[in-house]
């Protein structure tokens, strides 16, 4: 089971599911992380790799590790 | 520390700032960060409202009058920018309880604009159909289309309208004749239909007939911005350049102001000698004067402030930093607020209402007052002329080395308190970061202008008010009785409290500055100005650095300075912090810590710098 934290920059894969709690799952939504859309990642930052920034669609959203965690792609 | 109190004072004074006849039918921007609300919003009124290009920067909303096609006045609204209606941040909560009603602060809307960006249709939509759901009367402006149809995107806008049930207007908020076709159609706005956000996804699909990929300029810019080495040195770059062009760019500017003020003073001679000669000259205009003389590097600082924000470079610096904030235990997205406490803390306090955790919010609010407000650059401005050598050291001057490492100071003792208070008074609290980052755009100039205004005014009337009528006051403390500072009632006062400061040094002078500078930072300047115009009236009519270069020792001018680091000297700040806490406690923590720190590093700079000389 992959995860978007996985993916280096210039990777991309498809939304399978987003397992957070309540809170997380509708920021991520309204953020526009949504099953079935593909997403790449653009940039990591220098320590660990977060955050990381990543393109959905024609937008460019930011989010740390522990998110990208949430967000299983195939 | 608890959630915002929407019936607050502050918002009420915004409300009253722009006069509404009371029948006007009132409109309301609402729309997700990004979306270009503000400018919108600055088109239709010309208002004043500040705008910024990284999301959260509409942390209040505005008030201001427009003008229906018919003639008939009208109030809009600029609600902050939101990617839901669910109360999951302040911002949210504010949002939906104006929108149902439930603010006293502001009446609810009759109208609700919805501003979302044409070129972000797919993200938009499901907020769009979220917004319609409240039942509201509403209007959808598809902003941005200029940008979104010269990327080619291509929507079916009048089949999106037959689904949402409600007026679709392509907007392009930054030209009149972009506005025109909103303005026209306000008044068919009406309650569309309830939607969920599946017919979102569905919808999306059908009216959008061609979406190109991202934005390529944005995708190559990106790629140097945001890279993990290079990004993190263009970001230092910036800022460092930034401190110095406040430096450099200012001096022509401030010494054409400081002669204007040598020339008023000299014109106001021809008064007649006694009370009244001393009281314009050496209280009102030396006073007002030696604050309003750092107008320019203020202006200047702004200036990058705004750039910086509305280019969409902002949200780019706050992802840089966000690993370091993380680690200090703060939030990527305070840097947005923190970054504004350099302007001035009052604006970064209430900018933290963005954060979504009360934790983080507490926390960024604590360590705001360390960030190095304008306000303290007149008085590191005017030690540094009179103590710092203007040699080179390389490539920079020393002067501007000395300020970068004010700041530095300030940011470092921010980051180890902000560590200190994540271990303890604030631990816990799960944090998230999830932040667009916008497209870059080229700055508007009309929106940059009256951001800057904004801010001159602010300046401009502190000067006129706080600063004038403390000018005065101090005249007539240091004036009266008695012929020398020390018989006068500055001097009893400052006697008083010299034991307190004699051991880090301070003389009677720089402590009676001390005393009205709690009103605001700047204005002890002013009373430098004041207390040695009137002290040694005769032999000094040279500049107040010359002045203060003579006449005080190089340990106790590096104490004083260090002092300035660290005090919680506005009352402002204070109150604003009262009031965006909540919490009495968390406001005497804050003025004593800070109290504590600025006269320990005072104190220490003064032993060390005497050791050393």
């Amino acid at each position: 089971m992959r995860t978007l934290s996985t993916l280096r920059p210039g990777e991309s894969g498809r939304i399978t599911a987003i397992e957070a709690q309540a809170d997380l799952s509708q920021g991520l939504a309204e953020a526009g992380f949504s099953v079935g859309d593909e997403v790449e990642v653009l940039a990591r930052g220098l320590f660990g790799g977060t955050p990381l920034s990543v393109r959905l669609g024609r937008a460019v959203v930011a989010l740390r590790r522990n998110e990208a965690e949430a967000v299983r792609i195939s | 520390m608890t959630l915002l109190d929407p019936n607050d004072a502050g918002m009420n004074t915004e409300a009253e700032a722009a006069p509404v006849p009371p029948k006007a039918t009132s409109f309301a921007l609402l729309g997700p960060p990004n979306a270009g609300k503000t400018t919108l919003f600055n088109g239709l009124t010309g208002g004043r409202a500040k705008i910024g290009n990284y999301p959260g920067v509409t942390v209040e909303f505005r008030r201001g009058s427009f003008s229906l096609p018919g003639g008939e006045p009208a109030a809009l609204i600029d609600l902050p920018g939101v990617t839901g209606l669910t109360p999951r941040s302040v911002d949210a909560a504010v949002t939906a309880d104006v929108i149902h009603g439930r603010s006293t602060a502001i009446e609810a809307p009759d109208v609700l604009v919805i501003v979302i960006d044409a070129g972000q249709l797919r993200r938009h939509l499901p907020f769009a159909i979220e917004a319609l759901s409240t039942g509201r009367p509403a209007i959808v402006a598809l902003n941005m289309a200029d940008l979104a149809e010269r990327d080619g995107v291509k929507l079916d806008d009048r089949a999106l309208e037959e689904a949402l049930g409600v007026p679709v207007v392509p907007v392009t908020a930054t030209r009149a004749r972009g506005r025109q076709a909103l303005l026209e159609r306000l008044g068919e706005a009406r309650p569309g239909p309830a939607r969920t956000a599946a017919d979102a996804r569905k919808l999306a699909d059908e009216v959008i007939l061609e979406e190109p990929g991202l934005n390529t300029a944005t995708r190559r810019l990106d790629r140097i911005v945001l890279h993990p080495v290079g990004g993190v040195a263009l970001l230092l770059a910036i800022l460092f350049f930034v401190f110095q062009a406040v430096f450099a760019w200012a001096t022509p500017f401030m010494d054409g102001i400081e002669a204007g003020v040598a020339a008023l003073g000299q014109a106001a001679t021809v008064l007649p000698d006694g009370p009244v000669e001393s009281l314009v000259v050496d209280g009102i205009i030396a006073g007002v004067g030696a604050v309003v003389v750092f107008l320019p590097q203020i202006v200047i600082l702004f200036f990058f402030i705004l750039l910086l924000e509305q280019t969409g470079y902002m949200a780019r610096a706050a992802f840089l930093s966000d690993e370091l904030m993380r680690r200090a235990g703060l939030h990527g997205r305070a840097l947005i607020p923190l970054l504004s406490s350099f302007a001035c803390a009052i604006p970064g306090m209430m900018a933290a209402r963005t954060l979504e955790s009360e934790r983080d919010r507490l926390t960024t609010i604590m360590i705001a007052p360390l960030m190095t407000c304008s306000a303290r650059l007149p008085v590191y401005a005017v030690l540094i002329a009179a103590f710092i050598p203007a040699t080179e050291v390389g490539p920079f001057g020393l002067q501007g080395l000395v300020l970068f490492g004010l700041y530095l100071a300030g940011i470092v003792s921010a980051v180890i308190v902000a560590f200190i208070l994540r271990k303890t008074a604030t631990k816990g609290g799960q944090q998230t970061l999830l932040m667009e980052l916008p497209t870059y755009k080229l700055p508007q100039a009309g929106d940059l202008f009256l951001g800057l205004w904004g801010r001159v005014k602010i300046f401009l009337r502190r000067a006129g008010t706080i600063i004038f009528a403390v000018s005065i006051v101090l005249w007539f403390l240091v004036s009266y009785p008695g012929d020398t500072l020390r018989e006068s009632f500055a001097g009893r006062i400052g006697a008083l409290l010299e034991p307190i400061f004699a051991p880090i040094g301070f003389t009677l002078e720089m402590v009676i500055a001390l005393v009205p500078g709690l009103a605001a930072r700047e204005v002890a300047v002013g009373v430098l100005g004041t207390v040695y115009a009137v002290g040694n009236a005769e032999e000094n009519t040279g500049q107040l650095a010359d002045v203060l270069a003579a006449s005080w020792s190089l340990p106790a001018a590096l104490a004083f300075i260090a002092w300035f680091v660290f005090a919680p000297q506005c009352v402002s700040t204070i109150a604003v912090a009262r009031r965006e806490t909540n919490s009495l406690k968390w406001t005497v923590f804050m003025v004593a810590y800070l109290f504590a720190l600025a006269y320990l590093a005072a104190g220490a700079t003064y032993w060390i710098a005497k050791a050393l000389s």
